[in-house]
């Protein structure tokens, strides 16, 4: 039996204009609705397709977060993981507090591959499956948009989205792979899965149960709002707006 | 000391490199370190472009030419880098944020025990990083509590470095251990005669409305051309294979500010806006009056693209 670990965030939907709190502090969460990371979606995909296509494979979703994260957690099972871990943390976690705490998961079980989004669309930080990888002593392909696992699993071919073009990679198994958004088409999870989903197992531990130090790297201080930028005019021509470019904006 | 990751366009420095060192001479001053050293690796021309680097302002430079660094890979290069840190001991080690930096910057931060500020827009007093999140709806100042730190920067938000004095030039003396468990295999290119897409002066992007490859050459292509323009476009028109991913602007593609950039049949979703509300004058053309890409344009023509895109080239 295979196992592959897929870390999953639960983040504000993408299509919510995020408003800052007037006092800085946050951002305001009313009316919020939570989503899968869209890029940990691919990767809970990516692992389903290759359960579907190897067998033999147990995909574990883990989240890390407030007990809210079991929704994510759910949608991942939905969607073909076996089984989900929630690792509770009322804490905000930063890239790196995830990544040891990640190190923690897979030091329990041992897995063969580990499928996770490339940023998180909240902290857009870009850090976690990098950390990860340096902290296990692990390769690492990330931004993938295609990924070959060998059939005996001792290597992988990845194909990575880079400045430039399309970077291919062979890396030796286990190693952590972060999903680009190229990698595939996530499937919305299906009545019956959904149902499944409820009775596959959820496990609980509390962060500090895993040992993982909580001490941040990265402090907050404030945040704001960025710079508006004012909408400017309607032109009614190709004359007026060629015009206005000459003359105007002087670009040409 | 600061140690700063150049990425040379083969033997030339190239407009990227100018960043980094103008982006590690504004944390200089702004974080006061005592000095700041470049540090360039790769195969055949390092050398050369090292030279070239050492006339910006820098303290040292340091590289390391070795024909096995011709393909990066995210392994080798880190630990070069972290040997590199921890030999010259830097306080802080910092890199663009374009994929090669995105990829390899969280390893050093992990050796290093050091906290990291990613796609860096601004350093602040205290030691403090101004960064992006929430696709840019959110702007964060943030303190990293760790001894050294990892910084990856936004390279539109800072100029390109002036000439000015020239530095020692060191060879790096380090020994290249290669990475079994990473292996390169090959990369496809997007060859282009245009200008790199995040250092254009102009930039014209198309979205899903273009429909095809084929209307992208036909009806984009000459209208960068006359402009000198590099071109982008939206997630979905990558995602439907009208334009290669490295063409992808946005929250997850490339960011770029250009003097002008000119927006054709792209609705303006707020993951598109994260990667080009900055560019100085934003040009709109969408048939739907309502699209968002109109609140943020300078300028906007509410026309079919198939119709108005020819006239607009040949009136350029
Ligand atoms: C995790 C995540 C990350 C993302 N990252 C990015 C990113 O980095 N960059 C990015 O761009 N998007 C990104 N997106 C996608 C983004 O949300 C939008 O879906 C995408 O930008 C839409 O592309 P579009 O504007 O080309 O297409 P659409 O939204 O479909 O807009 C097409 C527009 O063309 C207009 N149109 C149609 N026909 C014509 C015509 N003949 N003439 C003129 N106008 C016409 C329509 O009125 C419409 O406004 C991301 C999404 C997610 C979830």
């Amino acid at each position: 039996m295979k196992k592959i670990l897929v870390p999953v965030k639960r983040v504000p939907d993408y299509e919510t204009k995020i408003k800052v709190k007037p006092d800085g502090s946050g951002i305001q969460t009313d009316g919020i609705k939570w989503i899968v990371n869209p890029f940990d979606e691919i990767a809970v995909e990516e692992a389903v397709r290759l359960k579907e296509k190897l067998g033999e494979v147990e995909i574990t979703v883990v989240s890390i977060g407030p007990s809210d994260s079991t929704e994510q957690i759910r949608t991942g099972l939905a969607m073909g993981a076996d089984k989900g871990v929630l690792v509770l943390s009322e804490a905000e976690i930063d890239s790196d507090t995830a990544a040891r705490t990640l190190e923690q998961v897979f030091k329990k079980e041992q897995f063969d591959l580990v499928l996770m989004g490339k940023q998180a669309i909240d902290s857009d930080a870009n850090q976690t499956g990098q950390l990860l990888a340096a902290s296990l002593g692990l390769p690492q392909a990330t931004f993938a948009s295609k990924l070959n696992v060998a059939d005996d699993w001792s290597t992988a071919e990845v194909t990575r989205e880079v400045d430039g073009g399309l970077e291919t990679l062979k890396v030796s198994l286990p190693a952590v792979v972060t999903t680009d958004l190229r990698l595939n088409e996530p499937r919305y999870p299906s009545l019956p899965g959904i149902v499944k989903a409820k009775k596959k197992p959820l496990e609980e531990i509390s962060i500090s149960e895993l040992g993982v130090d909580l001490t941040s790297k990265v402090k907050i201080l404030k945040v704001a709002p960025p710079a508006d930028r004012k909408a400017g005019i309607i032109v009614d021509s190709v004359d007026q707006l060629v015009d206005k470019l000459k003359n105007e904006a002087k670009v040409l | 000391m600061l140690l700063v990751l150049i990425e040379q366009n083969g033997s030339k420095l190239g407009k990227a490199g100018r960043i980094a060192i103008s982006a590690a001479l504004s944390a200089k001053e702004t974080h006061g370190y005592e000095s700041v050293v470049g540090v360039l690796l790769g195969g055949s021309g390092t050398a050369e472009a090292a030279k070239e680097a050492s006339k910006y302002g820098l303290d040292k430079i340091v590289y390391l030419e070795d024909p096995s660094l011709a393909n990066y890979l995210a392994g080798t290069y880190s630990s070069i880098l972290i040997d590199a840190a921890n030999n010259l001991e830097a306080k802080a080690v910092m890199s663009l944020s374009g994929t090669t930096g995105k990829d390899m910057m969280p390893r050093v931060a992990q050796a290093l025990d050091a906290g990291q500020s990613s796609d860096t827009l601004e350093f602040l007093p205290n030691r403090q990083y101004r960064r992006p999140m929430y696709a840019g709806n959110v702007i964060a100042d943030i303190e990293l509590t760790t001894e050294r730190q990892v910084v990856t920067v936004r390279s539109t938000a800072f100029d390109a470095a002036v000439e000015q004095g020239e530095c020692p030039v060191e060879n790096l003396d380090l020994k290249v251990e290669s990475d079994s468990q990473q292996q390169f295999v090959s990369f496809d290119s997007v060859d282009s005669e245009r200008p790199e897409l995040t250092e254009a002066e102009a930039v014209v992007s198309g979205g899903r409305a273009l429909k095809s490859e084929e209307n992208f050459k036909e009806y984009i292509e000459p209208l960068a051309d006359k402009l000198g323009a590099a071109i982008g476009a939206s997630r979905a028109a990558v995602d439907s294979g009208y334009a290669p991913n490295d063409w992808q602007v946005g929250q997850t593609g490339k960011v770029v500010a250009p003097n002008l950039y000119i927006a054709i049949g792209i609705s303006g979703a707020i993951q598109h806006l994260a990667g080009m509300k900055d560019s100085k004058t934003i040009v709109a053309i969408n048939k739907d009056a309502e699209a968002p890409i109109f609140e943020i344009a300078d300028y906007g023509l509410v026309a079919d693209l198939f119709d108005v895109l020819p006239e607009l080239t040949e009136k350029l």
